[in-house]
């Protein structure tokens, strides 16, 4: 996974509460094996006037002028600022797939959806975050000055905005970790592989009916 | 000290290890993996070269891509060349992996969430995870369930455990009786519009009360299915008689000496009476009444006797900017009836309510009488291919196809509208499945969210009418 430490980068303003998984990438899109390309149809049906489809060459279509993704202002944006409840509903990874393609590496909000959340982190995506006051504020800020960026430091979790403001945030100290280190956490679990086949002995002879092979009879 | 919650005592019993930082790792019981979201993790296998760490712990089946029409074709019958591929891609990485799938074909085929306790790989007491954020349905058993993005997906295949951290528990508590006409669709729409889509956010629900445990399995799957619609990963029922009676004698159910010694652990999975919630919610079943969503998000629901709302009425800034973007792309006024919004189609299945009571409560509604001339389409389908022979058993499909009624084969179908079954811009549509979200349906489409009585009823009127009014 791509480490996550530092960021600087252009705000884009997401002005709506409640930003689903649909929204983010809709399904037409999620028919791909691949994790990657995802990109120009990230908030397909808002930012396009027309249905989008799998596989089609997304620089001929027309362009919905008021969505703030097309507005030259935000074109160089890397960090994403959303409102409450952002990523909700279907847990499909193509959603943090999209945003990362895009280019987006940082999304700040209210509030975010548990599976959105987490599958941020698995994709060196940093979701951030900070109360709905500062949040409110950050939109004002964003809207009164073109080419506004934000300083996210990972390491001393706090986003510092043009004026050298600084505000601090939680995040968990595992996936902090993982993050920061770009570390495939699939490699951290297996240097446990011992815990997990003593767990699964002593699960066989307390519950074995737990490992009755599902089978093909 | 305070006893456990039912949480408590499934995360204790699948902790591995709990880690210094705070995270744990969790043993899984069942996997189940469908076709939109493990190829990815079938490739990180392989260009890491890892096999799955425990084969018969996976189930799998095509769902969300499948035709509902023209199923004897099997694959060939998929028209859309990429939904195509994604099916034969899971064919193909599970046969080179081996792990068990109900292929297209399979009588056993059919919605993951449905198939899994139709056939008791769905047991009491497991851990259950899929890479579908419906896998809270499957919390009505008495499991630890939930669903799972892809990069969870491959961690569960190479490690057969998740990196979690604990939520905190809610109690949510349906006291009293329902009415009659009135279903778990209903209580878990009710439930919804009064804790909002972020109202279980960082718990893991718990549904109990009198009006809970009244409820069959079927029903409970419903509320528990539609937990992640309240923001919650997780929700879950205690088990009780209705649980083990339902479980009993599942192709994939414990037998013998195995029963009794399960049935025994599994009489324990219940929040012991001194258990500490960190938050309460309590209803009145009486209170409820057949639901319907007016916007497009599954809070915004209100009661079948109600009306659109007025904006202007609403006091925070954020909610007042979302009802009036949803009135505008749903088409409705403020303040208009809810029963005067006219239908363009209706759609009874997903993975919330095609098992065979949503099924019967349907057929007992459009029974004798004729799907509306003004719809464009009303169609049935069935969770999955026992569910649909079971229906046809019961004479159910001759009731539909009799009233107008299309009568499909198993799958996802129009609740995400992957495959060709899809609303057209503008379309409104009595849904029975759990998202009324903009273009879930299909592009432009207007999704709204009912039991399967309601959709019923609602396809005989061609608007929205109070099911309980037609049928008494």
């Amino acid at each position: 996974m791509r480490a996550f430490s530092h960021h600087k980068g252009v705000v884009a303003p997401m002005d709506r509460s409640n930003v689903d998984t649909d929204m983010i990438i809709p399904k037409q899109f999620l028919k791909s094996i691949k994790r990657t390309g995802f990109g120009p149809n990230l908030f397909d049906e808002l930012r396009y006037m027309d249905e989008g489809k799998p596989d089609q060459d997304c620089s001929q279509r027309p362009l919905n002028p008021d969505f703030f993704l097309n507005q030259p202002r935000y074109k160089e944006a890397s960090v994403l600022l959303a409102r409450r409840n952002f990523g909700c509903g279907s847990s499909r990874e193509h959603a943090p797939w999209a945003l990362d393609d895009y280019g987006f590496r940082v999304i700040i909000a209210p509030s975010f959806a548990d599976i959105f959340y987490n599958n941020c982190f698995k994709n060196g995506l940093l979701p951030i975050v900070l109360d709905e006051e500062i949040v409110d504020r950050l939109f004002a800020e964003v809207a009164e000055k073109e080419g506004y960026q934000i300083e996210v430091d990972l390491p001393a979790q706090e986003v510092v905005t043009p004026s050298g403001e600084r505000f601090s945030f939680d995040v968990d100290p595992f996936r902090k970790h993982c993050l920061v280190n770009g570390l495939d956490d699939i490699g951290v679990t297996l240097e446990d592989s011992e815990a997990i086949k003593s767990y699964e002995a002593a699960r066989r002879q307390s519950a074995p009916w737990l490992f009755d092979a599902i089978t093909h009879s | 000290m305070a006893g456990k919650t039912l949480y408590d005592k499934l995360w204790d019993d699948h902790l591995v290890k709990q880690r210094d930082d705070g995270s744990a790792l969790i043993y899984i019981d069942r996997h189940l993996l469908h076709e939109v979201t493990s190829p990815q993790a079938f490739e990180g296998l392989r260009i890491a070269g890892r096999r799955p760490w425990r084969l018969d712990a996976n189930l799998a089946t095509p769902d969300h891509n499948v035709p509902t029409t023209d199923r004897d074709r099997g694959i060939d019958g998929i028209v859309d060349p990429v939904s195509r591929i994604q099916v034969e891609t899971l064919d193909k990485n599970c046969d080179e992996f081996g792990i068990l799938e109900f292929k297209i074909k399979d009588q056993r085929q059919g919605i993951v969430h449905v198939i899994g306790p139709e056939q008791g790989a769905t047991l009491p007491g497991m851990t259950i995870v899929c890479g579908d954020s419906h896998t809270s349905t499957h919390g009505a058993f008495g499991t630890l369930a939930h669903g799972i993005g892809t990069s969870e997906v491959e961690h569960v295949l190479a490690t057969q455990c998740l990196v979690q951290k604990k939520m905190k528990n809610m109690l949510v508590k349906v006291n009293g009786k329902l009415g009659p006409g009135v279903t778990g669709k209903d209580v878990v729409l009710a439930i919804i519009g009064k804790i909002g889509t972020a109202g279980g956010t960082g718990y893991a629900i718990e549904f109990g009360g009198e009006a809970i445990r009244d409820l069959s399995m079927e029903a409970r799957m419903t509320i528990c299915n539609m937990s992640i619609e309240a923001g919650a990963r997780v929700g879950m029922v205690a088990v009780d008689d209705t649980t083990i009676n339902y479980v009993k004698d599942r192709p994939y159910a414990p037998k013998g000496d195995q029963w009794e010694a399960a049935v025994a652990a599994w009489k324990n999975l219940h929040s012991d009476a001194d258990a500490e919630f960190d938050k309460v919610v309590e209803l009145d079943g009486a209170d409820i009444m057949p639901q319907v969503t007016w916007g497009t998000s599954p809070e915004m629901v209100t009661g079948v006797d109600g009306q659109v709302p007025d904006p202007d009425k609403e006091a925070d800034p954020i909610k007042r900017e979302g009802i009036v973007r949803a009135l505008q792309y749903m088409g409705l006024k403020p303040n208009m009836p809810i029963s005067e919004i006219k239908l363009d189609r209706v759609f009874i299945g997903s993975c919330t309510n095609s098992r065979i009571e949503d099924l019967r409560e349907a057929a007992a509604v459009v029974k004798g009488r004729k799907v509306s001339p003004s719809l464009k389409q009303a169609m049935v389908v069935p969770g999955s291919g026992l569910v649909k022979t079971q229906a046809e058993q019961e004479g159910l499909d001759k009731i539909f196809i009799e009233a107008g009624l299309e009568w499909r084969d198993p799958g996802c179908s129009m609740c995400l509208a992957m495959n060709a079954d899809k609303l057209g811009q503008g379309e409104h549509c009595a849904s029975t499945s759990n998202r009324n979200f903009e273009g879930r349906q299909g592009f432009g489409g207007r999704t709204h969210l009912v039991s399967p009585a309601m959709a019923a009823a609602a396809a005989i009127a061609g608007h929205f009418t109070d099911v309980r009014e037609l049928v008494h």
